[in-house]
């Protein structure tokens, strides 16, 4: 809670656009991840994987495999003994499925593991992987979340219709009633195409059995040591203190490795079977087509509005192909309870009714992607209101201030029975607005040259973030996140050394967390070392997901450090022989208010570490703190807008300028801010004009490289001017609500907001992402409407 | 994403390069800046079962003027030719230069070279379009010596040229210089290969087009010219030339490869809108 005390907390470093800590290794490349662990005897894996989408396994040879030169083994589902993972969650709706850690019996997407090579080197690997001969006989591949082969066994025998999940968490019994009488009802359909995060670093493992400590050591690439200690150790019938899971640099997350693989599993299981070291680094052909996926979702959606432009109610019907498995530990229930939950945002919607359905198909399971259904629903939600707009003749803007929660009604409860904390959702709007007036666009707007049109998009969101345990409670998933726990310990130099269950995937953790901590203790950043990512070092933590990290984990860290504090001024106090009270830390000294009497930090430290003999017999030793966070989770929120131009000769789009306004709380590290919004808008940009990881009817993968998965470049991304607003939370220590995510989320809906104001004048209508420059070219080509006809 | 396994050698002349491949036949593959080649080994699509290192053979990184004609040797790099601005020698044919602009991106182009990209022949490569534009000779070195393929002769299909597996590309001449030229080219990304583009170059005589040439790459397996669409602007007076029918013309023309439904119709498209455009910014290059 923020209490008169942390108001008072001096800001000397939180606040500062320090550069990140991380920076200069990432920079340089010398940072150290997965791939890079040296170890002088490692064997290396290739896997063996399903050319087809989806089919009945019938023989895996491979004793031709064996006979090459350099392959030391080749391990199917039954040499491992048949381990899976089960993601599940303890509701009626959902049916669970398991995800077998090598294909048993079936294979359900191409490029789904089958067997695993191991030999002294990568390249035998692979010529090992072409000599294994795996006889398989096809069924029809479930593509879409219309393919329906009732004549043949389905993905799943638990799940006859292929729907894994099917909630209707929201219901309504007056909401029919309220749309029919409602003046007008939007009536629409919305989908957004299958993604990849693309990280720089794929996932990769290097795991070894360590005799010494009876324990399996697994070098992970992963956003969630703690839990993918647990899969590891469920999976190959270990307990947890067998598994040590150590995470080095991580090059990008983005939920993608928010999540246990099954390569991951396989690499330990070899490593345990075989009782050598062996490692994996996922190649881009790997990562792009046979890890995890997101985003192929479909809402059929009805919004009723009073002629004034006033959302009455609102139905949602919604679908997500959630592919071929349940990821572990989320599930493919993620996505659908994300969207149901969310949909409103910052909307005040009186009545609400949603079913939300995950519906598997032969196709990489989906996983957490930075901003899980949130650019969808916001896309959705802003495209119901430029819809109703035009249909009543309403400003764009003035229809959604009319329906935005007010500051007035906060803390306000939707009938997602979700309370609202205070956020600045009419002011970013407001001052969004502004902006574009401010700089010109609606004149840019209509300098468009002969032959191209522009538009400008609006669009206005919250982020849901740091989901603490009350929160996640309601998921009804049988680890439920939420807290961190956070430790300090002051060495004899009086440097700090910080641990923390979160663990960073690439973003600013080091420096971040040091600013909060050094605030506390009164002592410089640089002074202040964090350690994460190892889960024999670390508290168990729930890992960097969902803008969770500085949320929690650095409000844990705040909490250790206030103690830690108070530990510092105990021990000064005597030294001086004054109350701890009187004792302040600043600049590396404690000093006593009233005298100026100082003494330095670095000297406490030494005389507690050396020289204990000078001070009181006590309980406690040393400098030591802990601290917990456990917030039941909050909303930051922004309003984006972006003027883009579409050039009619080639159907091409262009983002010509980008606006942002953002809230998140406090600010810790203002060049981390901006740095996570400009990286968001681009992933945004990517899954709205370039990125789609499509698939032929017969389910084989047309994005197997860069070429094809076109992740946007430096040069696609439009200029982004950040303005923030401060709407500090209540609920932490630190008044810091979470961000990572709202880039993402909104940059779909503006950029679609955006081509459809330019496109009104052409009588079209969007309602998809991605969209590439030959739809375009298809909606351009249509005849054009009058407004006579 | 590994190769499978190959041997490598490294010639440093031409003869050497040939005697490797003679003793090494038909599975053995040349390479040079290896943009393209090593990717589709990497994928395991190429399998070579042995490499020829030519990028060290040192005569075949050269450009240089002949009379009209440009020379340049087949190991030129992209980059080198895209820097290459000097009016004495490449007068004529400046719009290699900004073609050159047009590949990957500054690091594929340092390794990249011309004749890598001749006889890889992809139907959207800038060197592809230009050699149909400017009328290139390309001389082979083989077991039968050095023979001449023109342009028109050169490329035979989708990634399939008349160099023989054992000839090795040496130089490329081009002969036919105009003073106006412009490239307009359309991908979904900077760097990307195109999904349609287009060259068109003419001189101007007596305010009237002449010599006028348009190359449409990336739309059909090889480069093609434009003929109609040529014919139709040859003599044309500076002021009333006909870029619409010219456009229509050339998109009328085409076949366009179709890989989904609707691609055609829309590669078609680009070629009309991409003519248009590079007509004008040849126009353009004239009054600057």
């Amino acid at each position: 809670m923020a209490t008169a005390s942390s108001a008072r907390q001096s800001q000397q470093w939180v606040g500062q656009p320090l550069q990140r800590r991380e920076d200069s290794r990432f920079l340089r490349g010398t940072g150290r991840y997965t791939d890079d662990v040296p170890h002088a005897f490692a064997l290396h894996v290739a896997f063996v994987r399903s050319p087809i989408a989806f089919g009945v396994i019938r023989s895996i040879e491979v004793t031709r495999a064996l006979e090459i030169p350099g392959v030391v083994a080749v391990l199917t589902s039954a040499d491992l003994g048949h381990p899976s993972l089960t993601g599940f969650l303890d509701r009626d709706e959902f049916v669970t499925t398991s995800m077998p850690i090598l294909a048993h019996e079936r294979v359900r997407f191409v490029g789904e593991p089958i067997a695993i090579v191991v030999a002294t080197d990568r390249y035998i690997a692979e010529d090992a992987v072409e000599a294994v001969a795996c006889e398989i006989d096809e069924l029809t591949a479930i593509v879409t979340m219309d393919d329906q082969v009732p004549s043949q066994i389905p993905i799943h025998d638990a799940a006859p219709d292929g729907v894994l999940v099917d909630l209707r968490m929201f219901t309504d019994d007056e909401l029919e009633g309220v749309l029919a009488a409602s003046p007008l009802v939007v009536d629409e359909t919305f989908r957004s195409g299958r993604l990849q995060a693309a990280p720089m670093e794929g996932r990769g493992a290097l795991a070894e059995w360590i005799d010494r400590d009876d324990q399996l050591v697994v070098t992970v690439s992963t956003q969630l040591p703690h839990q993918v200690r647990t899969g590891i150790a469920q999976a190959l019938g270990l307990v947890e203190r067998q598994v040590r899971v150590i995470v080095p640099d991580v090059g990008g997350g983005f939920g993608f490795k928010a999540v246990l693989g099954r390569e991951e599993v396989a690499v330990a299981a070899a490593a345990r079977i075989l009782g050598r070291p062996v490692r994996w680094a996922e190649d881009r052909l790997e990562s792009l087509t046979a890890s995890f996926q997101g985003r192929e979702q479909e809402y059929t959606v009805r919004a009723g509005f009073t002629e004034d432009g006033v959302l009455t109610g609102l139905a949602a019907d919604i679908r997500c192909n959630v592919g071929a498995y349940s990821a572990f530990p989320f599930t493919c229930g993620l996505e659908p309870i994300m969207a149901a939950t969310e949909f409103l945002g910052v909307y005040k919607v009186p009545r609400y009714a949603s079913r939300s359905r995950g519906i598997a198909s032969n196709k990489p399971p989906s996983n957490a992607y930075r901003g899980v259904s949130r650019p969808q629903i916001v896309m959705v939600m802003e495209g119901l209101m430029d819809r109703a707009a035009d249909r009543l003749g309403i400003d764009r803007v003035e229809i959604r201030r009319r329906n935005t929660i007010r500051p007035e009604d906060f803390p306000y409860t939707g009938p997602n029975g979700i309370t609202y904390e205070p956020g600045s959702y009419l002011e970013a709007l407001e001052l969004c607005a502004a902006q574009v007036q401010q700089l010109g666009w609606w004149q840019r707007r209509e300098e468009a040259a002969p032959g191209f049109i522009r538009g400008i998009g609006i669009a206005n969101f919250s982020e849901r973030n740091a989901y603490g345990t009350a929160t996640m409670g309601l998921r009804r998933m049988p680890m439920t996140p939420g807290f961190e726990v956070a430790h300090l310990t002051m060495d004899a130099s009086g440097d700090v050394t910080l641990t923390s269950g979160t663990c960073s995937a690439g973003q600013g953790h080091e420096t971040t967390f040091a600013q909060i901590v050094a605030d506390r203790l009164g002592i410089a950043p640089d002074r202040i070392k964090l350690r994460q990512g190892d889960t024999d070092l670390t508290s168990f933590g729930w890992g960097t997901f969902a803008g969770r990290s500085l949320v929690i984990g650095g409000g844990a860290a705040a909490v250790a450090a206030r103690k830690l504090a108070t530990q510092l001024k105990e021990v000064a106090a005597y030294l001086l022989s004054v109350s701890a009270d009187d004792i302040e830390l600043s600049n590396g000294n404690a000093t006593v208010r009233v005298s100026g009497e100082s003494m330095s930090i670095d000297d406490i430290a030494k005389t507690v570490h050396f020289r204990s003999h000078l001070l009181p017999a006590r309980e406690e030793y040393l400098l030591e703190s802990h601290g917990s966070a456990d917030p039941s989770g909050m909303f930051s929120n922004g309003c984006h807008a972006a003027l883009v131009e579409i050039d009619a000769g080639t159907g091409a789009v262009c983002v010509l300028d980008y606006l942002v306004v953002e809230d998140c709380g406090v600010i810790v590290n203002p060049l981390v801010v901006d740095g996570q919004v400009r990286g968001g808008i681009a992933q945004g940009i990517g899954s709205t004009l370039y990125e789609e990881a499509e698939y032929s009817s017969d389910g084989q993968p047309l994005a197997g490289s860069f070429m094809s998965y076109l992740v946007p470049t430096a040069a696609e991304m439009p200029p982004i001017a950040i303005h923030h607003l401060e709407t500090p939370c209540y609920q932490t220590e630190t008044g810091v609500k979470g961000m990572g995510e709202a880039g993402t989320i909104g940059a779909p809906a503006v950029i679609l907001s955006a081509l459809n104001d330019a496109l009104r004048s052409r009588g079209a209508w969007l309602e998809h992402v991605p969209v590439t420059p030959a739809d375009m070219q298809q909606l351009l080509a249509l005849p054009i409407e009058t407004e006579s006809s | 994403m590994k190769p499978a396994s190959f041997e490598y050698h490294r010639a440093t002349t031409v003869s050497e390069a040939l005697t490797f491949v003679n003793e090494l036949g038909e599975d053995a593959k040349f390479i040079a800046g290896g943009q393209s080649l090593v990717p589709m080994m990497n994928f395991r699509l190429a399998r070579p079962t042995a490499l020829i290192d030519i990028m060290h053979i040192p005569k075949l990184n050269s450009i240089y003027r002949d009379g009209d004609s440009l020379i340049v040797g087949a190991l030129t790099r992209h980059r080198t030719l895209e820097l290459t601005t000097d009016a004495s020698v490449v007068e004529g044919f400046a719009l290699l230069s900004s073609a050159a602009r047009w590949i990957g991106h500054t690091p594929i182009r340092t390794r990249g070279t011309i004749g890598g990209s001749l006889v890889h022949a992809d139907a959207s490569a800038e060197w592809c379009m230009m050699a149909r534009l400017f009328d290139a000779q390309m001389t082979l070195e083989g077991p039968r010596g050095r023979r001449t393929v023109s342009s028109g002769d050169w490329f035979q299909g989708m990634f399939s040229t008349a160099a023989d597996f054992n000839e090795l590309l040496v130089e490329i001449q081009f002969i036919s210089p105009r003073r106006y030229g412009a490239l307009a080219e359309f991908a979904r990304r900077h760097g990307d290969f195109a999904l349609a583009a287009v060259a068109v170059a003419f001189d101007v005589v007596d305010d009237r087009l002449c010599n006028v040439g348009i190359v449409i790459g990336g739309v059909e397996g090889i480069p093609v010219r434009a003929s109609e669409a040529e014919t139709l602007l040859e003599g044309a007076s500076l002021g009333a030339v006909d870029v619409e029918g010219a456009a229509r013309s050339a998109a009328a023309g085409v076949e366009p490869m179709e890989s989904e439904p609707g691609e055609a119709a829309y590669r078609r498209h680009l070629v009309d809108t991409l003519t248009r455009r590079a007509i004008h910014d040849a126009l353009a290059t004239r009054v600057q």
